[in-house]
């Protein structure tokens, strides 16, 4: 354990490739089970693909031995990892576009909602559980804390009808559905609608965008907002009773300043994890925001590919969204290592 | 040592009955003993839905049309929450779509808790090749966002009410299998297994009878908050058409077409989402109560 240069960049890297070797397996297993998933599905794989009825043996018979699947098992899967590790996830059946490009059109607006979503959540999660936490036992807290519970009880494809009915159709105030009004039109180039909007530099662009984010906004990040609120009361309770929050008082500093200065940044360690391990909780409510405000995002394609049968996309889908997730929480994991120095001194 | 402290102590009075104690700090949360409460009475409203439902689940009534619940003008005591757009009585779906998500709700806890903690046993007590294949697929699980795998798993067996019961129960294994396996390990090194073993009990008796029973407690906790994920799910794949199939008056297939009404009938669109909001919420507050009430840990 003696201290050596250069040791903490070592510990770093050999932290990071622990991390990344845990996830290694975790993604053979879901390539596993997105294999199964196209074998599993009731129906012949050669119709489905070919969506014809009364397709002649002749050519079935090609077609099956064209998409291997008249190889064993075993062989077949090794054909799959291939072409998964090269980036080819097939095509869709309805569009027969690639369905990495398909994702790769759709994930920024998925991620846009997201940020947006997560963002709302922390700017009133984290005063709300700080202010519930230093006024302990008030009101205040008691009402934060029964909204916290309400909020991370509300059943949200609910929730945002609600909001709808509320926003949109009696106050008139937002669009029901969709990312912008159908009076503007520009060729996407970041994906991301509102720094489109901005650089298409057509008036009353970025407000259309901005007004079809809010409510889907508001609707995703309500459960992360509630999730959020909670753990930084109780973060914020237990920091609060440490000794060195009793020095700083006791040293005369101002209230305000031992809470923000002292006390919050080591309160929000934990508040990261959880916002990083909100990210499947995120993705969750995406499908249902997404469905119910004709947001073209991954959620929404994925639900269609399940209505429409369009198995490879859903196979592809899912493991691309199995494969951000568990990317982020590896970015969580090792940003938790960075700010907390004892995590990263561990081992 | 201890001995003779017991043996002075032996004048005190004897501590309570477990479920007395635990009663007594169970009814100190308010919150936990209004979620009882509300709980008890829907599991009530539920079982006896036959009789106090207003009108049967199915029935249209051609002459009311959308109409609109009692206290707005052009609605009537007939139906008390109004009816939805081929004229059946909203109360009534309610009530009777109380006793689909409890019932399938119950079954889906009940099963996962089972087969998890059935899981966790055996990854505990192996610790070998056994334990890192069911806590692997476990993390293949969990990579999943918990709805996308309920989803797959639809996609797979076909949607209906009861695929969609054991999909959910699909997404809930994880949380007890990884819950009970932790829990083993920690008692596994205590003393009293250790003795129990020495004094040559069998592994079947140290799983279910020596070691189970001190794993219980978080796993109940887990069985309740796990109560109301199933019904959020249950009704969220009902919401989505990947659930209960119309007629069943389940209260997210409900709503799955309710958004063409939101303009003209709102009262469509409130009432089953209230319904859901009220029993997640109610088992949520038990679950922490029960918690609090169990965990020895954070007893004051």
């Amino acid at each position: 354990m003696a201290p050596r240069a250069g040791a903490p960049l070592f510990r770093m890297i050999r932290f990071l490739l622990t991390r990344i070797s845990l996830i290694a397996p975790t993604f053979f297993g879901v390539t596993l089970l997105t294999f199964a998933l196209v074998r599993l599905v009731p129906g012949d794989p050669v119709e489905l693909l070919v969506g014809e009825r009364g397709i002649d043996p002749a050519r079935h018979a090609m077609l099956r031995a064209e998409l291997g699947l008249d190889k064993p098992l075993l062989v077949q899967y090794g054909t799959y990892i291939n072409q998964v590790l090269h980036g080819d996830l097939g095509k869709s059946i309805v569009t027969k576009t690639p369905v990495l490009q398909e994702f790769l059109t759709l994930f920024p607006a998925t991620i846009e909602i997201s940020l947006c979503a997560i963002l709302f959540a922390l700017v009133i999660g984290i005063p709300v559980g700080i202010l519930a936490a230093v006024r302990r036992g008030s009101v205040f807290d008691y009402l934060a804390m029964g909204f916290s519970l309400t909020g991370y009880s509300m059943p949200i494809f609910w929730w945002a009808l609600l909001l709808i009915l509320m926003f949109s159709v009696t106050l008139g105030w937002t669009p029901v559905s969709g990312r912008i009004s159908v009076f503007f039109y520009f060729e996407p180039v970041t994906g991301f609608m509102l720094i489109d909007s901005l650089l298409s530099g057509q008036k009353g662009a970025f407000s259309s965008a901005a007004s079809h984010l809010v409510l889907p906004s508001v609707a995703l990040g309500t459960i992360p907002l509630a999730i959020i609120a909670r753990m930084t009361r109780s973060s914020m309770l237990e920091v609060l009773n440490e000794d060195y929050i009793r020095t700083a008082r006791a040293k005369g500093l101002a209230p305000w300043r031992i809470i923000i200065l002292h006390a919050l940044r080591n309160a929000l360690i934990p508040v990261i994890t959880v916002v990083g391990l909100a990210v499947g909780v995120l993705f969750a409510g995406a499908i249902l925001t997404e469905t119910i405000f004709a947001w073209p995002g991954v959620g929404k394609w994925l639900v269609e590919s399940v209505r429409r049968r369009d198995y490879p996309v859903l196979q592809g889908g899912v493991l691309l969204v199995a494969s951000v997730v568990m990317l982020v929480n590896l970015l969580v994991d090792v940003l938790y290592g960075l700010i907390n120095p004892r995590i990263r001194h561990q081992r | 040592m201890n001995m003779a402290v017991e043996h002075v102590d032996s004048g005190a009075a004897a501590p309570p009955h477990p479920l007395v104690e635990f009663w007594q700090y169970f009814r100190q949360n308010r919150g936990a003993v209004l979620g009882l409460a509300v709980v008890m009475t829907i599991t009530l409203v539920a079982v006896l839905a036959g009789v106090i439902a207003p009108h049967a689940p199915h029935e249209q009534y051609r002459d009311a049309l959308l109409m609109p619940p009692v206290w707005l003008d052009g609605g009537s005591w007939r139906f008390v929450l109004g009816t939805d757009d081929i004229g059946r009585d909203i109360l009534s779906r309610i009530i009777f779509g109380a006793q689909v998500s409890l019932s399938i709700g119950f079954l889906v806890v009940t099963l996962a808790l089972v087969v998890g903690v059935a899981l966790g046993l055996v990854a505990g007590f192996s610790r070998g090749a056994l334990d890192i294949v069911i806590m692997r697929s476990m993390d293949v699980m969990l990579a999943l966002p918990s709805l996308l795998l309920a989803i797959v798993i639809v996609a797979i067996l076909g949607p209906s009410l009861m695929n969609a019961a054991l999909a959910v129960v699909v997404v809930q294994l994880p949380h007890f299998v990884r819950l009970t396996r932790a829990a083993v390990i920690t008692e596994r090194a205590k003393d009293y297994v250790v003795a129990s073993r020495v004094s040559g009990a069998g592994l079947h008796r140290l799983m279910f009878f020596t070691v189970l029973p001190n794993c219980v407690a978080p796993v109940i906790v887990q069985g309740t908050l796990g109560f109301s994920t199933a019904v959020l799910d249950l009704a969220a794949l009902g919401f989505l058409g990947l659930g209960a199939q119309p007629p069943t008056p389940e209260w997210g297939t409900m709503l799955s077409n309710a958004l063409q009404f939101i303009q003209r009938a709102w009262w469509v669109v409130t009432f089953p989402g209230l319904a859901i909001l009220i029993v997640v919420l109610a088992f949520n507050l038990m679950g922490d109560g029960l918690r609090d009430a169990l965990d020895p840990k954070l007893k004051r």
